[in-house]
C-alpha cells in the first residue's frame, strides 16, 4: 500500500501524513491494533469470505434442488449443508456484518470521536469472534451438525453429528457480540464531539444504537439456552427431555427470545445504512429525522415482545398467538414509517443514481415486499399454512438477503472511498447491482409460490411438481452467485490499481466525511466542533469546525 | 475494564501527563463515566444470563410445584443460609476497600480485599461440602437422580436446575476471586489512588451483582 | 381462509410497487442537476407522520381481526368431530381409530365430517401438515396436540412433515384418503370383521412375493410399523440405511475397517446399539431399538431379513414398488 513520494506527486494527492493504512504497514500493527479503522477492515475481510463459504453451500443446496429425488448428495449432506449454510450466514456474517465491520469504522468518525470507548474491549471482540469463527468451522471439518440453525429439541439433543464444537462457537460468538455491543453503546454515549448532541446524531449512529442494546440485553440468552442444549447432550440433565418431565417447547422460547430480536440485529443496521445513503444520493436533509431514529429504538423495543410468532402451530394457546400476532405487527408500523420517511426523503432532492443507489433501490422493494409478507405471515390463521414452509424461507430470505445485503453492499460502495481513498468502476458497480437485484428476485419469488403450494422447508426431496419452481430459484441463485463474483472483482482491482479520490466523492455531508479518506489513525488532528444537522444540504459550508479541545 | 493505554508519544503534548488518561478521551471524568457505563451494560447481560434459567425454574416449579418443594426441604438450608450471611459480609467488606482507597489508606483496602477473598473461599468450600452430600445421596440432575426420599416425577428437574444455577453462580463467584485478586495485587502496588479507584469499584459492583444473584437463589432453591 | 390470502397478497403487491414506484418518480422529477446543487430543509408536517402510522395500522389490524377470527375457528374442533388417533415417529405416521383398526401412512376419513386428530410423538418434533386442508400443528414428545379438518369432497391429499425431523424428514408423508360417508362405513366394518389383515403402507416387492411362513410375515409387517422400510430397502437399492436384500451372510465392511459376518447376532446388536458396528459408507443414524422391540418382535424381523435372499424375491410375479421415492439419477 505503501506509495513513494514520487507516485503521490503523479496521483495529485499528497496526504499531509500517514494515513490508517500506512501507518505501520506489518502484519503486527494490524494484529495487534488498537484502531477501530483496522479492527473494522479486518472484520469487513472476515465477513466477505464467510459470506463467499454460506454463498457456496447456499448454491450446493440449489443444485441439489433441481432434481426431486436423490442427486448429487445423500439425504445427511444436504441436512449438514443447510445447517452449515444458516450458522454461517447468519453467526458469522450477517450479524457482524454491518455493526462490527462498517459500524467499527464510521461510527466514531461520525460523532468526532478518535476511537472507540474501549479500544482494547474492540480488539478482543475480533479476536474472540475468530476464535468463534474456528470452533464453527472445526465442527464443520470434522462432519458437520444436521440440525438446521435453530438446533430444536429433542432432535438436536439427540442427533449423532458433532454439534457440541458448533454450539460452542456460537456460544463464543455471543461474547464478540455482546462486546462489541457495549463499546458501541458507551461510545455514543461518552465520545461526541461538541456540538453532537442527541438530536444531531446521524441516523446510522441511532439505528447502531438500537441494535447494540438488542445485542446487549438479547445475546445472554442465546448464550445460555445453547449452553443448555450442549450440557445436555454430554451429561443428559433433562431440562428439555419430555422424558424427564421436560419441555422441549421452552427450548423454542428461549431459543426465539434471542433470535427473533437477532433478526433485528441484522436489519437495524442495515436500515441505519440506508438512512445515510438515501441522504447522500438525494442531497437532501432526512424526511422525518425524528421519526426514523425513535422508530429504531421502537424496533429494538418490540422485537424483544415477539418471539412466540415462531410458534403459532407449536402447542401455544389461541390466546397467546393472537398477543404475539399483534405485537409483531407494530414492528411491521415501525419500519413502515422508515420506509415512507426514505421515499420521502427524495422528495425534492436532487438524486444521483450511483451504485449505492441502485441497491438504495433494492432495498425498498425487498424491505416492503419482506416486511409485508412478514406482517401477513404475524396474521395467525395464515401462518398456520405458511409456517415450515418455503414461503417462510422466501421471506426472511427477502429481508436477510434481499434488505441486508443490499444494505451491506451499498455500505461496501459508499464508504469504500472512505476506507481505502480510491474508486471502483462506476459502470461494473450498476451492471452488478442489476445482476445481484434481478438475480435475487428469480431466486425467491419462485421460493413465495412454493411455499404458497404447500412445499415444505429442509426438504431434501419433494414432491415432482415443484420441480419447474425449484429449477427457477436455482437458474435465479446461479446469477446471483455471478453478480457477487463481479463486484468482488472489481473491487479487489479497485483496491490496488483503482484511481485515488477527493476527501469527499460523493459530496456528502455526512459527519464522517469532515477527514480525510482514509483517515489518519487519530482520524481528527483536531476534534472538529459540530455546527450543523447531519445531511444539511441548504449551504455548502461544511457542518463542523475544528476547535481545540 | 478501564483503558489506561499510555499517551502516544508525540501525539497531543499539550494535554496533561495523566498516565491512566486514554488518548480519545478529553478528561479523565469522561474515561471514568465511560468505563462505568460499561460495567453497568455488563452487569444486564450478565442479568439476563440469569434470567433465563429464573425463567426455567419458574415453568418447571409450576409443572412440578409437589416435587419442588418436597426438593427443597431436603436441601441443606443450614449451608445456604450460612453461605448467604458470607457473601452479604463479603459485599461489606468490598466496600470498605472502596472506601479505604477513596480516603487513602491502601494497606487497609488490600486488607480488606484478602478478606472478602477468604469469604469467598468460605462460600465455595460450604457449596463443596454440600454438593458431596448431594453426590452420596444421589441428588442429582436426570438420569443420575436416585434420591429415595423423594420419588415424585420433576424431582430430577429440580436438582438439573439447582446445580445449573449454583454451578453458574459458583463460576460467577470464581470469576469474582480472580478479579478481586489482581485488584487487591494492584492496590498493594498503589496503581489506585483517591483520584482514580475507578477499577477497584468496577470489581466492587460484580462482586454486588454476584451477591445479589445468591440473595435470589437462597430463597428459590432452599426456603420455598 | 383463502379469501383472506388474496386480500393480504393483493395489499403486499400494491404497497411494494407503490413504494418502487414512488422512489422512480421521485428519481425521474427530482435529478441531480449540477454537482453542487443545494436543496430545500424539509420537515414532514405531524398531520403526515400520523398519517405514516395509522394508514399502516388500519391495515394489519383489519389483517389481524380477520385472521384472528379464522385462527379461533381452526383451533377450536366441533364436539360432534371424529377423533382418530395419530403418532409421529422417525419417519412414519401412524394412525389409530377409536376400537378400530390401524394404520401406516394412510389416513382413511369420511366426508363432510369433523375430524380430529390427537397427536403425539415418539421421538423428536414433527409437524403435521396437509397443504390442501389449510392445516399444520406440531406433534411433540410427551404431550398430546390437536387439529381438526372437515374434507368436503372424496380424494387423495398428501401427509407432509413439516418440522425438520432428522435424515427422513422428507420422505415422511403419507396419505389422507378421503371417502365417502357410507364407503368410510364399509371400510371401518370389514375392518372390524377382520376381513382386510393387509396393512396400509408403502407396498414393497414382497407385497406380491408368495408367502413365506409365519415369523416372516410377522416380521415384515413389523419392519413396516416400526418404520425399518424407510431406510433399509428390500429390493437392493441403497438408501440410508444398507439394503436387507441378501444381507444375511454377506461380509460386510465396517466404517473402522474391520469385516463382520453378517448373522443373527450381528443384526440384533445393530438393532438394539446401531452405532457399536457402522458398514462403511453409512452414517450413524439409527435410532436403538433397545426396549422397543420385544423378543418375539426381534426374532420375527431377523427371520423376515433372513428370508430375503434375491431368489426368492425374484420369484414373485411383480417387480418394483408401487410407492417408491422418485429417483432422479
Amino acid at each position: 500500500m505503501r506509495q513513494s513520494e514520487e507516485d503521490r506527486e503523479k496521483l495529485g494527492a499528497p496526504p499531509a501524513h500517514d494515513s490508517y493504512l500506512t501507518d505501520g504497514t506489518t502484519v503486527m500493527s494490524w494484529l495487534n491494533t488498537r484502531d477501530h479503522k483496522r479492527v473494522g477492515v479486518m472484520f469487513l475481510a472476515a465477513v466477505v469470505f464467510f459470506l463467499f463459504l454460506g454463498g457456496v453451500f447456499a448454491l450446493a443446496i440449489r443444485m441439489k434442488l433441481l432434481y426431486p429425488g436423490p442427486f448429487l448428495f445423500d439425504a445427511l449432506t444436504y441436512n449438514r449443508l443447510f445447517t452449515l449454510h444458516g450458522v454461517t450466514m447468519i453467526f458469522l456474517f450477517m450479524i457482524p456484518a454491518i455493526p462490527s465491520a462498517f459500524g467499527n469504522f464510521v461510527l466514531p468518525l461520525m460523532i468526532g470521536a478518535r476511537d472507540v470507548a474501549f479500544p482494547r474491549l474492540n480488539l478482543a471482540s475480533f479476536y474472540v469472534y475468530l476464535a468463534g469463527a474456528v470452533l464453527a468451522i472445526w465442527a464443520m471439518v470434522h462432519g458437520g451438525a444436521d440440525t438446521g440453525w435453530t438446533f430444536y429439541t429433542p432432535y438436536s439433543t439427540t442427533t449423532p453429528t458433532m454439534l457440541f464444537p458448533l454450539l460452542l462457537g456460537v456460544f463464543v460468538l455471543g461474547f464478540s457480540s455482546i462486546m462489541t455491543g457495549i463499546n458501541f453503546i458507551v461510545t455514543v454515549h461518552t465520545l461526541r464531539a461538541p456540538g453532537v448532541g442527541w438530536m444531531r446524531l446521524p441516523l446510522f449512529v441511532w439505528s447502531i444504537y438500537a441494535t447494540s442494546i438488542i445485542q446487549v440485553l438479547a445475546t445472554p440468552v442465546l448464550g445460555l439456552t445453547v449452553l443448555l442444549v450442549a450440557l445436555e447432550r454430554v451429561l443428559q440433565f433433562g431440562i428439555f427431555d419430555p422424558a424427564r418431565g421436560g419441555d422441549p417447547v421452552l427450548f423454542q422460547h428461549f431459543f426465539w427470545f434471542y433470535s427473533h430480536p437477532a433478526v433485528y440485529i441484522m436489519v437495524l443496521p442495515g436500515m441505519a445504512v440506508i438512512s445515510e445513503c438515501v441522504a447522500t444520493f438525494s442531497r437532501k436533509n432526512p424526511f422525518g429525522y425524528k421519526a426514523i431514529a425513535f422508530s429504531s429504538l421502537g424496533i429494538a423495543f418490540v422485537g424483544f415482545f415477539t418471539w412466540g410468532h415462531h410458534l403459532f402451530v407449536a402447542g401455544q394457546s389461541v390466546f397467546d398467538n393472537g398477543v404475539f400476532g399483534v405485537l409483531s405487527m407494530f414492528v411491521g408500523i415501525f419500519t413502515a414509517v422508515k420506509v415512507f420517511n426514505w421515499v420521502g426523503t427524495m422528495y425534492r432532492g436532487a438524486i444521483s443514481f450511483k451504485t449505492p443507489f441502485a441497491y438504495i433501490c433494492g432495498f425498498l422493494f425487498f424491505l416492503v415486499f419482506g416486511g409485508m409478507t412478514g406482517v401477513a405471515l404475524a396474521t395467525v390463521a395464515l401462518d398456520v399454512h405458511w409456517h415450515d414452509t418455503y414461503f417462510v424461507v422466501a421471506h426472511f430470505h427477502f429481508i436477510m438477503v434481499g434488505a441486508v445485503i443490499m444494505a451491506f453492499l451499498a455500505a461496501l460502495h459508499y464508504w469504500f472511498p472512505k476506507m481505502f481513498g480510491r474508486t471502483y468502476h462506476e459502470g461494473w458497480g450498476l451492471v452488478a447491482a442489476s445482476l445481484i437485484i434481478l438475480g435475487f428476485n428469480a431466486t425467491f419469488i419462485p421460493q413465495f409460490l412454493l411455499g404458497n403450494n404447500g412445499m415444505p422447508r429442509r426438504y431434501y426431496q419433494y414432491p415432482e411438481h415443484f420441480q419447474a419452481l425449484n429449477v427457477a430459484s436455482t437458474a435465479g441463485a446461479t446469477l446471483l452467485g455471478f453478480g457477487f463474483v463481479i463486484i468482488f472483482i472489481y473491487l479487489l482491482i479497485a483496491l490496488r490499481w483503482g484511481p485515488r479520490c477527493e476527501q469527499n466523492p460523493w459530496r456528502s455531508k455526512g459527519f464522517e466525511w469532515l477527514t480525510e479518506s482514509p483517515p489518519p489513525t487519530h482520524n481528527f488532528d483536531r476534534i472538529p466542533h459540530i455546527t450543523q444537522d447531519p445531511h444539511d444540504y441548504r449551504t455548502h459550508a461544511p457542518s463542523g469546525v475544528y476547535a481545540d479541545v | 475494564m478501564s483503558e489506561a493505554a499510555a499517551l502516544p508519544p508525540g501525539e497531543h503534548p499539550a494535554r496533561g501527563a495523566d498516565p491512566h488518561l486514554a488518548h480519545h478521551f478529553s478528561s479523565l471524568e469522561r474515561q471514568v463515566d465511560a468505563s462505568r457505563l460499561g460495567m453497568w451494560l455488563f452487569l444486564c447481560t450478565e442479568v439476563l444470563l440469569f434470567a433465563g434459567l429464573f425463567t426455567g425454574y419458574a415453568v418447571y416449579r409450576y409443572s412440578f410445584p409437589i416435587a419442588f418443594a418436597a426438593s427443597a426441604r431436603t436441601s441443606e438450608i443450614w449451608a445456604g443460609t450460612l453461605n448467604t450471611v458470607v457473601l452479604i459480609t463479603s459485599s461489606l467488606t468490598v466496600a470498605l476497600a472502596i472506601h479505604f482507597v477513596r480516603t487513602g489508606r491502601q494497606r487497609a483496602a488490600v486488607v480488606c480485599l484478602l478478606i472478602t477473598l477468604a469469604f469467598a473461599l468460605t462460600f465455595l468450600g460450604i457449596k463443596a461440602i454440600e454438593y458431596t452430600a448431594h453426590f452420596h445421596e444421589h441428588q442429582l440432575p436426570g438420569r443420575y437422580y436416585r434420591f429415595e426420599g423423594v420419588r415424585l416425577p420433576g424431582a430430577s428437574m429440580y436438582w438439573a436446575l439447582y446445580f445449573l444455577m449454583t454451578g453458574l453462580h459458583g463460576l460467577h463467584v470464581l470469576i469474582g476471586m480472580s478479579v478481586l485478586g489482581v485488584i487487591a495485587w494492584r492496590t498493594s502496588r498503589g496503581y489506585y489512588t483517591p483520584h482514580y479507584y475507578v477499577g477497584i469499584e468496577l470489581a466492587g459492583l460484580y462482586w454486588h451483582l454476584v451477591d445479589l444473584i445468591w440473595i435470589f437463589l437462597f430463597p428459590l432453591l432452599y426456603l420455598i | 381462509m383463502d379469501r383472506l390470502h388474496y386480500f393480504v397478497i393483493l395489499t403486499t403487491f400494491v404497497m411494494s410497487t407503490a413504494v418502487g414506484l414512488t422512489a422512480i418518480f421521485f428519481f425521474i422529477l427530482y435529478r441531480r442537476r449540477s454537482e453542487t446543487q443545494t436543496t430545500p430543509h424539509i420537515e414532514p408536517a405531524p398531520l403526515l407522520e400520523a398519517a405514516f402510522v395509522i394508514i399502516p395500522l388500519a391495515f394489519f389490524l383489519l389483517w389481524w381481526v380477520m385472521g384472528y377470527r379464522t385462527a379461533i375457528g381452526l383451533a377450536t374442533p366441533p364436539a360432534d368431530a371424529m377423533d382418530i388417533y395419530v403418532q409421529g415417529k422417525k419417519w412414519m405416521w401412524k394412525f389409530a381409530y377409536p376400537g378400530g383398526p390401524n394404520s401406516v401412512n394412510v389416513l382413511r376419513v369420511p366426508s363432510g365430517r369433523p375430524v380430529r386428530l390427537l397427536m403425539t410423538s415418539r421421538d423428536v418434533i414433527h409437524s403435521f401438515y396437509v397443504p390442501e386442508f389449510r392445516v399444520k400443528q406440531d406433534v411433540l414428545p410427551g404431550r398430546y396436540s390437536q387439529v381438526w379438518f372437515q374434507a368436503v369432497e372424496p380424494g387423495r391429499f398428501q401427509i407432509l412433515c413439516a418440522e425438520y425431523c432428522g435424515a427422513g424428514h422428507s420422505i415422511m408423508r403419507g396419505e389422507v384418503i378421503v371417502l365417502k360417508a357410507e364407503e368410510y362405513e364399509d371400510w371401518v366394518s370389514a375392518q372390524h370383521r377382520g376381513l382386510a389383515t393387509k396393512q396400509d403402507g408403502p407396498p414393497t416387492a414382497l407385497d406380491f412375493a408368495p408367502p413365506l411362513g409365519n415369523l416372516v410375515d410377522q416380521g415384515r409387517r413389523l419392519a413396516q410399523e416400526q418404520g425399518c422400510v424407510k431406510c433399509h430397502s428390500v429390493d437392493g437399492s441403497q438408501h440410508i440405511g444398507p439394503t436387507w436384500l441378501d444381507l444375511y451372510g454377506r461380509r460386510e465392511r465396517l466404517s473402522d475397517g474391520r469385516i463382520v459376518n453378517v448373522d443373527e447376532g450381528y443384526i440384533t446388536e445393530s438393532m438394539m446399539d446401531p452405532f457399536a458396528k457402522i458398514v462403511d459408507g453409512f452414517k450413524p443414524v439409527m435410532p436403538s431399538f433397545a426396549n422397543k422391540l420385544a423378543g418375539p418382535e426381534v426374532a420375527a424381523i431377523v427371520e423376515y431379513i433372513k428370508s430375503l435372499q434375491s431368489d426368492a424375491v425374484r420369484t414373485g410375479p411383480s417387480e418394483g414398488p408401487a410407492y417408491a421415492p422418485v429417483r432422479g439419477r
